[in-house]
């Protein structure tokens, strides 16, 4: 078992490395770097001026070396500016144009020095945190409404396939997955939330859920991203039902006597469940990504907001920090799911 | 419960069981009856389709959601079961009366716990706590002579061979020590030498629980080793009822002698005693004929009286409850000899067409099967030194369980895979090494192969005729289509196929039509070497001989070598020259049908024969039990490939067995033996089949 966490830890740094290489290079190609030049400058600057304006700030040297400094493997550059400044990628600017005897030569994301915002004025690492604990919130209601209840629809539909519970439920979840979340979200807030309906139940607006989340103001952002996952996920589970209690096995138990609750419960959920699991697992990369709608749509400010507003802004640093933060959470639960995988499915051992 | 009943166990009277589709009803049994007595063993003996399952589970009372009980009663100890609410019913399952299924692996949870899956039943039925459900379990898998019981109480059905599963499922089944055990195919899926333990573990469990069985199988050997009454049934229906010995010595129906003369029964020959197929095929349930079901099939059949209306059973007058469905029965003189079919003359082999030589083929496996290539590999010893020949004209059967290496060799041979060292010599030409890519097309259409299961081998989505006309391309055989077309029909003659088939899509083809056109591709590059893999363990019994035959026709017009790769000694022997015994990778034994067939014997050889159930009431066999199972080829036992399951080995002295590879002995007249004991042992071995005199 621990080699294989070894493993697949260090197949999880490889692809990290490779992806964040990707958005690194993306971010840092050469129309980005112009219009950042630009923004922090001067809107009417010249072609030299941007290419000095670049120069001076490093980001001019050969990418894989710019790489390496963001990752904080490489000392970080130190140039001496053509309008006479010498600046340092770890502390700024330099008075005298001599580094400090105490200054760090490496920061990057090894350090957890993560960069500067240009957005929010402030630093990546600490914005990243809050951002993610809110949206942490979000996913943790949604997961706790979506997979249970996934799961119930699934198993009750499954278990006596073609039945009049199969048919409606089965029709419900196709309704919710063939509705995406803006389309489900605006209809949400149109019925539950304004006064078309006169039903004003729930918040439009999530924005108070940040600090102090209540069933009138959390509920609608939450069953927005719910419904939509559960559909799937119940169709997944009901098809693998479906099949497991058509299993020779379920007939041994049926004709050994065990009742109908039991033989759904103990010999048929575990067996139904090895499938779906790896589907449930996926959903968690999507919600990390998928709530850029709901966010949006809600105005509650966590991941996916961030993630809009750094795209739209053009803010290099934040974007990576995101992206970063999106691999590793992608590959950790792929992890979970692989080790659950082998813990459900006995006839796969990792030893 | 009703302990002090007395009665039969169960009672099944004109029983009738339809399956209602959208389109129609279908009938599956039809007017049904059987009676099963305290501690009685019966057997169930029909071909795939017959209705012979859907009796059983009809007994569960669990026919789906389609299947209906539409006529009669099913009594289990007096009580009738269709009037029993699912709770009741529920009560009876598991406890009373307890099921063995067809395939052990897949009747088993795979995510559960062997010992969790038994405990259940007395926790279920008797309220035991879990203590005493685990002691029961326990003692039960001890009882069905599983080694090392905690530890497989402790696995998952996945860790255990399919023996080991199949007695879990036994196992199960006793739990409760049920009044009546159902076993519904419960060795097909086994080899033979563990279907002989298993069956001879039912037989033995069965008197010490007092338990009466009700033995489903088409096997007849197997329901005569096991039962004491047996009923056969045909298309739905019993068409006879009797104790075995009056079945099998005088049988009252058409179609059970039918049966008889189309299994190969020690004394049968290719040449001089041909096995007489039934003519036609099983009519589909939807399409029965009016009267006796058998009535077109039938020898004996007489228009307006076989067809006129349905028949009922007659009690067959002098024996106990013998009934028959044949309204003849009275007039056909039963002691008739089998009508001899053609005989033929024995074809005699000609030039050696094909040679191997020290042949070896190794697979290496990751030992750690999950991550690749790292870490040390395994070599796993598929064929071992492998040395024969074939020649023209000649049926060299290969004979072994599931894992002798028998279908790597057939690989190799055919260039699915290359040889690790020896020699294939095909006309004298090296084509071991040779994959069949490089193969040169004559080569290709030189060695071709029936495949074991017709259903799986023929493209659902091309005609008939495509299929064959396809391969007539690949060989390079006829200049146009037009000539390719008539040589394809040429081929279905061949096979006995109507030349109308070869518009007909796979699906609208019975099993027995779908291997002819197996065979026919095989011939359609004229190959002079077929090798036949289990060509027709997958067909019904009665499919079997005509197919066989036709193989048989086919190779002595076309002096074609046969390579019979088999597991039924009975058809072996029927139709081979020479037999080839293989065990664990290794050629353990080599001669004529008769030198293989008759003392001395491999040590191997002579269990295997003993094994294998044969339908004669006439026959003696000697009784040897192999214990444990096929060692994995994975991790084979040191010295002799056998020695950890020879009961010969004590005869050797200072554990040669253990410590060498025996060295291939001759005993004259080409009779190979690979064993390590004294001539004195080998001439002092008796014969295993003895057939008593008449």
């Amino acid at each position: 078992m621990a080699f294989f966490l070894l493993r697949r830890i260090a197949t999880m740094l490889l692809t990290a490395l490779c992806l964040t290489f990707i958005v690194f290079w993306l971010t840092n190609l050469a129309p980005n770097l112009e219009k950042l030049a630009k923004n922090q400058g001067n809107v009417r600057m010249t072609d030299e001026q941007v290419a000095s304006f670049l120069q001076d700030r490093g980001y001019a040297q050969p990418l894989p070396l710019k790489y390496a400094q963001w990752l904080g493997v490489a000392p970080g550059w130190v140039i001496e500016g053509r309008d006479g400044t010498t600046r340092s990628r770890c502390n700024g600017a330099l008075e005298n144009g001599v580094l400090p005897e105490d200054a760090r030569s490496f920061c990057g994301v090894l350090q957890g020095d993560w960069g500067y915002s240009t957005v929010f004025q402030d630093g990546v690492g600490s914005i990243i945190a809050t951002r993610l604990g809110l949206t942490g919130k979000l996913m943790f209601w949604v997961m706790m409404v979506m997979v249970p209840g996934a799961l119930i629809i699934g198993v009750l539909a499954g278990m006596r396939e073609g039945s009049r519970t199969d048919r409606s439920l089965s029709t419900v979840s196709i309704i919710t997955t063939a509705t995406p979340e803006y389309v489900s979200g605006v209809v949400f807030i149109a019925v539950f939330a304004s006064t078309a309906f006169g039903l004003r139940w729930f918040n439009g607006s999530a924005t108070s859920a940040m600090e102090n989340a209540t069933f009138e103001n959390f509920t609608l952002p939450v069953m927005t991203i719910a419904l939509y996952g559960m559909g799937y996920i119940a169709r997944m589970t009901r098809a693998s039902m479906a099949e497991v209690m058509t299993a020779q096995y379920i007939r041994t138990a049926r004709l050994k006597g065990v009742s109908f609750p039991n033989i759904v419960l103990k010999h048929a959920l575990r067996n139904a469940l090895i499938a779906p699991f790896t589907v449930i697992m996926l959903q968690f990369p999507w919600l990390l990504n998928g709530v850029v709608i709901v966010e949006t749509l809600f105005n509650y400010k966590g991941f996916g907001w961030t993630l809009v507003q750094a795209a739209g802004n053009n803010d290099i640093e934040l974007l990576l920090g995101v992206s970063v933060v999106s691999v590793f959470v992608v590959l950790i639960t792929q992890l979970i799911s692989d080790i659950g995988y082998v813990y459900l499915n006995p006839r796969i051992s990792v030893s | 419960m009703t302990d002090s009943y007395d009665g039969p166990i169960l009672e099944i009277d004109s029983l009738s069981i339809s399956f209602f589709t959208r389109l129609r009803e279908i009938p599956a049994v039809m007017d049904f009856s059987v009676k099963v007595m305290p501690g009685e063993a019966v057997g169930l003996v029909g071909e795939s389709g017959c209705g012979k399952s859907t009796v059983a589970l009809g007994v569960m009372q669990d026919l789906g959601k389609n299947g209906r009980i539409v006529g009669g009663s099913i009594k289990f100890k007096g009580r009738d079961l269709g009037a029993m609410s699912q709770d009741e019913l529920r009560k009876i399952r598991g406890s009373e009366i307890a099921m063995i299924y067809q395939e052990p692996m897949a009747s088993l949870n795979p995510a559960m716990k062997i010992g969790r899956q038994l405990m259940e039943v007395p926790m279920i039925h008797r309220g035991s706590s879990e203590k005493e459900a685990y002691a029961r379990a326990l003692q039960v898998v001890t009882d069905v002579k599983l080694p090392d019981p905690k530890r497989i109480l402790d696995a998952y059905p996945h860790q255990l061979s399919g023996g080991q599963q199949q007695r879990i499922v036994i196992a199960m089944a006793l739990m409760a020590e049920p009044s009546l055990l159902i076993l519904d195919e419960p060795t097909t899926a086994l080899d033979v030498t563990v279907e002989a333990a298993v069956v001879e573990l039912v037989k033995e469990l069965g008197k010490k629980y007092g338990t009466s069985m009700l033995f489903i199988s088409h096997n007849l050997g197997l329901v005569l080793e096991t039962c004491d009454r047996l009923c056969v049934m045909y298309s739905g229906e019993a068409v006879e009822r009797g104790s075995i010995k009056d079945v099998f010595d005088e049988m009252q129906h058409p179609y059970t002698q039918a049966l008889f003369q189309s299994i190969p029964l020690p004394g049968a020959d290719k040449n001089a005693r041909p096995l007489r197929a039934i003519p036609g095929n099983f009519p589909l349930p939807h399409e029965r004929p009016n009267g006796c079901n058998f009535g077109p099939r039938c020898d004996y059949f007489e228009a307006g009286r076989c067809d006129a209306g349905d028949i009922k059973m007659f009690d067959v007058p002098g024996n106990e409850r013998h009934a028959t469905r044949c309204l003849r029965f009275k007039e056909i003189d039963w002691q008739a000899p089998m009508e001899a079919g053609d005989t033929t003359r024995k074809s005699e082999p000609g030039r050696v067409v094909l040679k191997m030589d020290n042949l070896k083929k190794y697979y290496e496996v990751a030992a750690n099967a999950l991550f690749g290539k790292r870490g040390d590999t395994k070599v796993v010893k598929a064929n071992e030194t492998l040395s024969f020949e074939a020649r023209e004209s000649e049926t060299l059967a290969i004979v072994g369980e599931s894992g002798c290496g028998k279908s790597t060799f057939a690989k190799v041979l055919m260039g699915l895979e290359t040889a690790t060292d020896g020699q294939i010599l095909l006309d004298n030409r090296n084509i071991e090494a040779t994959p069949i890519e490089k193969r040169d097309t004559q080569t290709i259409a030189d060695v071709q192969m029936v495949f074991q299961n017709p259903f799986d081998t023929l493209n659902p989505s091309m005609t008939v005729g495509r299929q064959i006309i396809r391969a007539l391309e690949v060989f390079g055989v006829g200049k146009n289509d037009a000539e390719r077309r008539e040589r394809m029909l040429e081929l279905l003659d061949l096979v006995k196929l109507p030349r109308a088939f070869a518009e007909r899509m796979p699906r609208q083809l019975s099993g027995g039509q779908k291997q002819r056109v197996g065979i026919a591709r095989a011939f359609a590059g004229n190959a002079r070497i077929v090798v036949a893999d289990e060509p027709v363990s997958a067909l019904d019994v009665s499919v079997q001989a005509a197919v066989t035959d036709l193989l048989m026709e086919i190779q002595r017009e076309q002096k074609t070598t046969l390579l019979f790769i088999s597991h039924d000694l009975s058809i072996v022997r029927y139709l081979s020259d020479r037999v080839m015994v293989m065990y664990l990778g290794h050629v353990v034994e080599l001669g004529t049908t008769d030198q293989v067939f008759s003392p001395p014997y491999h040590p191997y050889t002579e269990a295997l024969l003993s094994a294998v159930p044969i339908a004669d009431t006439r026959v003696t066999k000697k009784h040897i039990v192999l214990e444990g199972d096929i060692p994995s080829a994975m991790n084979p036992p040191p010295g002799c490939p056998f020695q950890t399951r020879c009961r010969w080995k004590s005869q050797v002295a200072d554990g040669l067995c253990e410590r060498e590879v025996p060295p291939l002995r001759q005993l004259g007249d080409g009779h190979q033996v690979k064993c390590h004991l004294s001539d004195a042992d080998l001439a002092s071995m008796e014969p295993v089949i003895q057939i008593a005199a008449e």
